[in-house]
């Protein structure tokens, strides 16, 4: 079967019983038969829970029809989650040997509300260890591999979740953003990622990686998938104490999108930079103003970034003790000890003020830019890496250059940002392109109308690579 | 370059609680101090009478009201986790040494 690319065209057609849920979830486990033993984007797959739960969803619908549809706005929706999502009873690993046999005894919070709203989950996907890395060349059980070119890697941390879209395994997956990890490989992919507003959806029940940074949020291929799950997703759940609820409410009716020059500079790969430039006229030609504007503090961004997060996963993984789960400390991989050992040294006795207090003051420094940006503009367009997917082994000897990678995604996350990845064709060696638009604070409303009029204005048509 | 010593590099490694060889540790010497001779640049900003934030969406102390309490994992769900459990507690390694008579 033809398998639909977004929520609307899948349940559309279960409504007209064109075909199952049943047949949906034989039809994805097919292609994953086939294509994931090279793509290695799924690390376990739990067959018997989605048939059980594809056999509940065709029953509802059966009895209810239409109202099915409105009681679970997910029905029939096949989800992947990256492996950092607690499952109950599913293996959950974080792609690292430390828990290759953990099995969890609840599920988190984002996994329960998917469920309750009808999806189905088929399994569980590969990422960098612990959410570490940017090209997912970190995972304990071998690297996920770009579905639009195998030589290239699908970036990272969320590599699978990424993968499993731009391959056609599942109609929307789950993923973290620490310092860009949702939004790097959704560009790396060709597919569309949000990073929501930090606060806006649970971590309750995901694997920490660093607390202050930390952002669920998911892969699909519209826009109108993507605030369809977000919907589902948000709000307080009484676990996460961060969490804030609010509406999506809509944007004015006149918008300002933000050029920020120190997003376009010496180093940017001409293809990548073009092709923000260009998306930013489509928004030109739709009567949105675009407006020159400066964040001074951008070239601080990854310093702040590798001195907060490292010490948030310092103290995240001290309570891997393999007593209550897990193994011990030595089954950690060279970047968790890497990490491990930079957070321990930022935080220790003689260097805390001059690295971790130093950091979070120049923090203050990155989100008084965007506040002051934000009172001109009501978005920012800016490309989401330096460069498209890179190839292989090109950074994973060299930890610093990995590092940089991070540059024009950590700032967001450092100020709490939401961001939206949004794919824009496709350039050389067949690798997807795209940019990100960055909102301020619980402006994801705003993000999706304008990723709405980009769909327009291009004639945008959800596909897949394979 | 700002660099790390050896000795420095063991006592992190104690406080991590990992365990290293020394060829690892020479390993590690030299990424960690390449990264953090790359953060030293943040000394160049001028950050006098600004104040550090690790909180972004301005929230302070969140209680949960008293009246809210959910039920929490059994005993068997939270001793899931491991095999070798025993009479209901997880085992560690022993704290104290026996004294050689």
């Amino acid at each position: 079967m033809d398998i639909p690319l977004t929520i609307k065209d899948t349940q559309a057609g279960l409504l007209k019983k064109q075909f199952s849920v049943v047949d949906l979830v034989d039809a994805y486990f097919a292609r994953i038969k086939k294509y994931n033993k090279e793509i290695n984007a799924f690390l376990t797959l739990c067959e018997d829970k989605a048939y059980e739960t594809a056999k509940k969803a065709d029953k509802q619908i059966a009895d209810f029809g239409q109202k099915a549809f409105n009681d679970f706005p997910l029905l029939g929706v096949i989800v992947g989650h990256k492996d950092l999502f607690l499952t109950k009873g599913i293996r959950t690993t974080a792609s690292s040997k430390v828990l290759e046999d953990y099995v969890p005894a609840y599920s988190g919070t984002v996994v329960e509300r998917l469920e309750k709203a009808g999806a189905v989950v088929i399994g569980k996907l590969n990422c960098d260890a612990w959410a570490h890395g940017a090209s997912g060349e970190n995972s304990d059980f071998g690297p996920c591999k770009n579905p639009w070119n195998h030589n290239f890697v699908p970036g990272g941390s969320s590599s699978g979740s990424a993968a499993s879209i731009a391959a056609n395994f599942c109609l929307i997956s789950t993923g973290t953003d620490t310092g860009g990890s949702i939004r790097q490989p959704a560009n790396f992919c060709g597919v569309y990622g949000l990073k929501p507003t930090y606060g806006t959806v649970s971590r309750y029940g995901i694997i920490a990686m660093a607390s202050s940074l930390d952002c669920p949020g998911h892969f699909a291929r519209s826009v109108d998938d993507i605030e369809r799950v977000l919907k589902v997703t948000k709000g307080k759940d009484g676990f996460d104490s961060t969490l804030v609820d609010y509406e999506l409410t809509p944007p004015k009716p006149k918008l300002r999108i933000g050029v920020p020059k120190e997003y376009f500079i010496k180093g940017i790969d001409p293809e990548v930079e073009a092709n923000v430039l260009k998306a930013a006229e489509v928004f030109k030609k739709k009567g949105i103003e675009l407006v020159d504007i400066s964040l001074p503090h951008t070239k601080y961004g990854i310093s702040v970034y590798y001195i907060i997060q490292p010490a948030e996963v310092s103290s995240n993984l001290g309570r891997y003790d393999g007593v209550r789960f897990g193994l011990k400390r030595e089954a950690f991989s060279p970047e968790a000890k890497r990490r491990i050992m930079l957070g321990t040294y930022v935080l220790s006795s003689g260097y805390y003020d001059a690295y971790y207090l130093k950091a979070m003051k120049v923090r203050s420094r990155v989100i008084e830019d965007f506040d002051k940006a934000f009172e001109k503009v009501d978005a920012i367009i800016a490309p989401v890496s330096p460069t498209k997917a890179f190839r292989f082994n090109e950074k994973a000897q060299d930890p610093l250059k990995m590092y940089l990678a991070d540059v024009f995604t950590v700032s967001a996350n450092l100020a709490g940002l939401p961001g939206l990845s949004i794919p824009f064709g496709l350039g050389k060696d067949n690798l997807p392109l795209g940019f990100q638009l960055i909102g301020s604070r619980f402006s994801e409303k705003t993000l999706f109308e304008l990723a709405r009029a980009f769909e327009e204005a291009t004639n945008y048509q959800p596909r897949v690579a394979i | 370059m700002k660099k790390i010593s050896t000795e420095e590099i063991k006592h992190i490694v104690k406080l991590s609680e990992l365990n290293l060889s020394s060829e690892e540790v020479e390993k590690y010497k030299s990424q960690l101090s390449a990264v953090v001779d790359f953060v030293s640049q943040l000394s160049e900003v001028d950050t006098k009478d600004v104040e550090p934030t690790s909180q972004t969406t301005g929230l302070i102390n969140v209680l949960r009201p008293g009246n809210d309490i959910k039920a929490s994992l059994g005993k068997e769900e939270i001793l899931s986790g491991k095999d070798d459990t025993y009479n209901d507690y997880f085992k560690v390694k022993g704290v104290l040494e026996k004294k050689e008579e």
